[in-house]
């Protein structure tokens, strides 16, 4: 049973992420919708990281909040995103069993 | 240029695989909970490798939902996707075929990555690719490792460490929205339509949630001045 699962997820997941490259590839699209194409990045980053980083530390949605906008100076001085997710990472796990939160 | 492309796929692909790891390892435990055989979480992620898709999955199982439910709330979930591919698909200049592979590895984290047009460089095909089976690669370990060691890995901690993450957005997100404040607005408009969508409809999907903020404040986002040249 769970092998069916996993078959009917496999095709619900794969299909919708194949069939813009089958058929949007070389589309002409209006000039408006390529604008529109072009804001889906940021608009899509926005929704990523607010609200649901309040939740990304189980029970603590200050520390989460805090680690987020730790995350945002840094990336004001640091170019490299590795340093910042191993930054962030190690600021939850340092602060994470203070009851201060 | 393959040179240029291969360490675009390794610069990239590596924050993404710290990001994935606990995460990954968060997922092969809760699937061990919820009575999973280490083959099945670990199939999930192979198969199915869709972050938010698996974790509801297996708290569905888990709950004793039925198959077709399950498989329904997932195509919800993750049809954004199909936007986001949509965008790739324009961008990567690839094939029909190689697209149909690449495609597999369309993941939240990969689309921002390879879709910011802030980016020093354009990403080749290549350069996907590598950055890709990175993550994928950490994502299969992780969840391999979560399930196996499930009574060893205390998950409160290792659930926290989802934070990196988010930091990887926000490290993306800062320095496009600091060279066009059309970024910025959209990206703070968009958080802020998905955190009302999701407090006034609470049974909405997060899936949907994410789809209507993505369309309509974008839409918003052609309106603005200067959009034009932007790109």
């Amino acid at each position: 049973m769970i092998w069916l699962l996993l078959g009917g997820m496999f095709l619900v997941t794969y299909i919708p992420r194949l069939l813009p490259f089958l058929f949007a590839r070389e589309l002409d699209l209006p000039v408006w919708v390529q604008k529109w194409l072009k804001f889906f990045p940021y608009a899509a980053l926005g929704a990523l990281i607010f609200p649901g980083i309040l939740t990304a530390v189980p029970g603590k949605p200050v520390l989460a909040a805090g680690a987020g906008i730790l995350a945002a100076l840094c990336a004001l001085f640091i170019r490299n995103i590795t340093v910042i997710v191993v930054l962030a990472i190690a600021v939850v796990l340092l602060f994470q069993n203070l009851s201060i939160w | 240029m393959r040179r240029s492309a291969l360490r675009w796929g390794f610069s990239n692909g590596l924050p993404i695989a710290l990001g994935y790891l606990p995460v990954a390892v968060t997922f092969g435990i809760l699937g061990n909970q919820s009575g999973l055989s280490v083959a099945a979480v670990t199939g999930m992620s192979a198969w199915v490798y869709a972050g938010a898709s698996q974790f509801l999955a297996v708290k569905m199982i888990a709950d004793g939902i039925g198959t077709l439910e399950i498989i329904l709330a997932t195509l919800i979930l993750n049809f954004r996707h199909f936007l986001m591919s949509t965008v790739l698909a324009r961008r990567l200049g690839v094939s029909r075929l190689e697209g149909a592979a690449l495609s597999y590895w369309v993941t939240d984290e990969t689309f921002v990555v390879a879709s910011l047009h802030a980016a020093a460089e354009e990403p080749k095909p290549l350069g996907f690719l590598i950055m890709a089976l990175m993550a994928y690669l950490s994502w299969l370990t992780g969840t391999f490792a979560g399930g196996m060691f499930a009574e060893l890995i205390p998950v409160r901690i290792v659930d926290g460490m989802g934070i990196g993450l988010y930091a990887l957005f926000i490290a993306l997100l800062v320095p496009s929205a600091r060279k066009h404040w059309q970024f910025a607005l959209v990206a703070a408009a968009s958080a802020l339509t998905a955190w009302g969508l999701s407090r006034l409809l609470p049974g909405l999907s997060e899936g949907w949630v994410l789809i209507a903020a993505t369309l309509g404040v974008s839409a918003l986002g052609t309106l603005l001045p200067g959009a034009e040249e932007e790109s």
